[in-house]
């Protein structure tokens, strides 16, 4: 037993437990504050993969700014005590089978394709910093990096019209 | 060009139908009249034409159109055979045809559907033209059936009055049971000969190459007979000849007493070797003959309604025709059937034209003294009586005369049988002339005031018509028969038929003219010595109502055939149509369930859809990694 | 530098990103509240990129993270745009729970 395995079963049991518990607590700002547990768990999980420049971008991004739209949005609708209504029993029933379902399908799918479990090799280049980084994302994927900027603007305006109040 | 002459014998009358029918009504009624009359008019001259070439030289023609239907060695052409008998048949059918087309341009005048009539009229004698001139029995057999329809559409002219329908209705279904028996004679013949021409079954059949199948010749023979029984009225197919009188009265004239119903006696005039085979088959048709003529005479002892008399006798004159040919006397039955159009056609135009005269009236318990002020009516009309009497020296004495004197030496019981009938005829015949032309008027004044005698187009026909009946006779008197010269050719040869007249014969003149006369004068003692009056419909009982109610034989009929065919289709319409309608109807109905069913997954329902989604997702992943 | 699969091993990485993606398909199942169910979204999204850089790592190949930043730029955009309808709709409604939303029902 590795450190680094003992450090990713902690960080797995963290992951998985936030993101249960995320689903099942009835109050939204509880499930919304464990979704941010999940999240900075998941950036462990990149650092793990010596990963660190996505490790900070997943951070920023998820924790700093998808989960603050979510905190606002649910402030905005005082959502206090869930006054939530549960769905029919037999839904709840099924949603579990489902999640069983989907679990042993995509298994069979990952067994079926028998990835080579032999020695990994190592290429000697650092490839994950961000300069090897950089140098891919500009050079092989310059047009979807223009185009996700387009996408965010796109996005923004949107939003902003959306959300207008209509003029009576 | 014998052909082209015969085309033109064939389509006038169609000629005048077409026009008649798409033209008629702007045509205005004298036109389209006349149009229809000139059509016969023309089909009699050229019959005229081909009639004194064949008197000349007796050489048929035969005339083929085209192959008509040709399997293996089995042909049958679309062809006519003009020999002595057809232009016989045709020279009355198209001369009385002319002749009642120029009556019927003055007693339809008031008719607004007029050129329908003439219409119809010109199609019927187009369709008897087919089928005296077919040359073998399929055409025929078309020609059959065609005056069978214009019979239907004659009857039923004025349709607004739902029982005139029925009565065609009748009519034309009788006539197809009997047609049933026509087509099943038909096939038969077929089979056997493998041909239907009628010059070549009488060679196939007198050259003696079939002695094997004398049974299945004898059913051939009956099964024609009860085709012959539909369209000539005999029992038990005649119930609808009294319920035709329906129609106008020169359709009655036209076709129930000169032409469609003649069409029986003539195929089996045609066929006489297949029937000369079949002696049992002769016996039958004779004894059938003689009832019918003895049950219609009995009827028409009673009836009061002017048509219905003519009707049943009608039915009793052709019950005699029969007798004759089941008796092997064809000859004497075709002499009949001429003179017999001749005095009967008479009689339906004259009582048309007192009926006409009372503005519709035809009982006659409400006729009476009309000869003074119809005297040419009652003169044709009378001299036709004492022709259909049998009184010596008019045309029916000679004919009714050889029937009998035949019956006589062959079959003593149908004699008696055909006397008895010829006694009653001369009975109700007078009946009819002293109720309806002596005594007192007994209709209303108003009809009173009105009676005169017909105009000339009405009158023409009749005076003709009542010299043939005089001196038709001449045709064919014992001993000198032209007629039987004339149709030699077309029968076998029998040895001592002709009859000599001896003593015998003399006596038997004697004793029918004086049935005659015993008929005439007992219908003088009843209606003019004693003044006696029919009484009113409720009033008749005992054997005279049973006589009156036509022995109740339609009412059998009904309970019989009509009562379980009607229950059946009753059944038909309620349990097996409905099963069949809700097993069609079943479909839609399944169809739209199922719709019903998958509209509920349209439920608009967010968290229904994402479970449909991942379904949908967790198919089509396992589909596309793990069913390869 | 060693890979670090050489200690974990890929399976691993592959059951965990499978059971955190089923839990999120469970999270849109269970809930009516709209927004756990945007949550349970993200924690798809989450799982599949965990994925994708657990790959590149095997595969040695800088391709698997550059799509994890396009990924991440998406699912930002999407979150946003999600959230302005679902205040359009709790605007309009008072609720926003989804079984409200009936009226595409046909």
């Amino acid at each position: 037993m590795s450190v680094v395995l003992i450090i990713f079963c902690v960080l797995s049991a963290v992951t998985l437990g936030s993101a249960f518990l995320t689903i099942f607590t009835k109050n939204p700002i509880h499930s919304a504050i464990y979704l941010v547990i999940c999240f900075f768990s998941i950036a462990g999980h990149y650092l793990l993969f010596n990963a660190q420049f996505l490790a900070i971008v997943h951070v920023i991004v998820y924790s700093g700014a998808i989960m603050i739209l979510f905190l606002f949005t649910v402030m905005l609708m005082n959502l206090n005590k869930e006054d939530e209504v549960h769905k029919p029993r037999i839904q709840r029933w099924a949603a579990g089978i489902f999640f069983v379902l989907m679990c042993v399908v995509l298994m069979l799918i990952f067994r079926q394709s028998k990835p080579i479990v032999g020695p990994y090799d190592t290429t000697g280049e650092d490839y994950q910093s961000i300069k090897v980084l950089g140098k891919v994302l500009l050079n092989e994927y310059m047009v979807p990096f223009e185009f996700a900027s387009v996408l965010l603007l796109t996005a923004m305006i949107g939003t902003v019209l959306l959300s207008k109040k209509e003029k009576k | 060009m014998d052909t082209n002459l015969a085309l033109v014998l064939l389509l006038a009358p169609f000629l005048g139908f077409l026009i008649n029918v798409f033209f008629g009504k702007s045509l205005g009624k004298s036109v389209s009249g006349f149009i229809g009359t000139g059509a016969v008019v023309v089909s009699f001259a050229v019959t005229l034409l081909f009639f004194l070439q064949i008197n000349q030289n007796g050489k048929p023609i035969q005339i083929s159109l085209f192959d008509w239907i040709s399997i293996n060695n089995f042909k049958i052409d679309f062809g006519f055979l003009l020999d002595q008998l057809s232009l016989l048949w045709l020279m009355f059918v198209t001369g009385i045809g002319s002749l009642i087309h120029l009556y019927s341009i003055n007693y339809m005048h008031d008719d607004e559907n007029m050129h329908k009539f003439f219409a119809y009229l010109n199609l019927f004698v187009f369709f008897m033209i087919t089928l005296v001139m077919g040359s073998n029995l399929l055409v025929m057999f078309i020609g059959w059936e065609g005056v069978g329809l214009c019979s239907y559409l004659l009857i039923g002219f004025w349709y607004k009055n739902q029982d005139y329908n029925d009565a065609a209705k009748k009519a034309f279904i009788m006539n197809r049971i009997g047609d049933l028996g026509l087509l099943v004679g038909i096939f038969i013949i077929a089979t056997l000969f493998t041909t239907l021409d009628f010059v070549s079954l009488k060679e196939t059949i007198l050259g003696g190459t079939n002695s094997g199948n004398t049974v299945w010749i004898a059913a051939a023979a009956l099964a024609l007979f009860i085709g012959a029984c539909g369209k000539s009225a005999q029992i038990p197919l005649y119930t609808w000849l009294p319920d035709a009188m329906a129609g106008p009265t020169p359709v009655s004239a036209l076709i129930h007493a000169a032409t469609m119903v003649t069409a029986g006696i003539f195929m089996i005039t045609r066929l006489n070797f297949l029937f000369d085979l079949a002696p049992s088959v002769q016996n039958i048709i004779a004894i059938i003959g003689g009832a019918t003529a003895l049950l219609a005479a009995t009827i028409g002892l009673v009836q009061n309604d002017i048509k219905k008399v003519l009707a049943y006798s009608t039915v009793s004159q052709l019950g005699l025709m029969f007798l004759a040919l089941g008796l092997g006397a064809y000859e004497i039955a075709v002499f009949h059937v001429i003179t017999h159009a001749f005095f009967k056609a008479c009689l339906f135009l004259g009582s048309g034209s007192v009926i006409h005269a009372l503005h519709g009236e035809q009982d006659m318990r409400k006729m009476g003294g009309l000869r003074k002020a119809m005297p040419v009516t009652f003169i044709t009309m009378l001299i036709s009586s004492l022709a259909i009497s049998g009184v010596f020296p008019l045309s029916g004495f000679w004919s009714k005369d050889e029937i009998l004197m035949t019956a006589f030496h062959h079959n003593l019981p149908l004699y008696i049988v055909g006397s008895i009938a010829s006694i009653m005829t001369a009975f109700y015949m007078f009946r009819l002339m002293y109720l309806t032309f002596f005594k007192e008027f007994r209709g209303t004044e108003e009809q009173k005031h009105h009676l005169h005698e017909s105009p000339a187009l009405i009158t023409f026909p009749l005076i003709v018509l009542a010299i043939l009946a005089t001196i038709g006779g001449l045709i064919s008197l014992p001993g000198n028969s032209w007629l039987n010269q004339y149709l030699a050719p077309l029968f076998a040869e029998k040895a001592g038929e002709a009859h000599h007249l001896g003593t015998t014969e003399y006596m038997l003149m004697a004793v029918a003219l004086i049935g005659a006369f015993v008929g005439i004068g007992w219908a003088y003692v009843k209606y003019i010595k004693q003044s006696e009056l029919p009484e009113e419909d409720s009033k008749i009982t005992g054997f005279s109502k049973v006589l009156y109610n036509k022995y109740y034989v339609d009412e059998v009929y009904e309970a019989i055939f009509v009562k379980p065919i009607n229950a059946l289709s009753r059944f038909f319409r309620d349990y097996i149509e409905r099963a069949l309608s809700s097993f069609v109807f079943g479909f839609g109905k399944a169809a739209t369930e199922i719709s019903y069913q998958g509209k509920k997954l349209q439920s608009g329902n967010v968290g229904f859809y994402l479970f449909a989604f991942v379904l949908g997702i967790c198919g089509m992943i396992t589909y596309l990694f793990l069913a390869q | 530098m060693d890979n670090v699969l050489n200690q974990i091993g890929i399976e691993n990485y592959i059951f965990l990103s499978v059971i955190l993606f089923s839990i999120g398909v469970f999270g849109v199942l269970y809930r009516r509240n709209a927004i756990i169910v945007f949550m349970s979204i993200e924690i798809m999204l989450n799982a599949v990129n965990l994925l994708f850089v657990a790959f590149s790592t095997y595969h040695q190949d800088a391709s698997g993270q550059v799509f994890v930043f396009f990924s991440m730029a998406v699912a930002a955009a999407e979150v946003a745009v999600g959230l302005a309808i679902l205040v359009s709709i709790f605007r309009n409604l008072g609720s926003i729970d989804i079984d409200n939303l009936k009226n595409l029902k046909g």
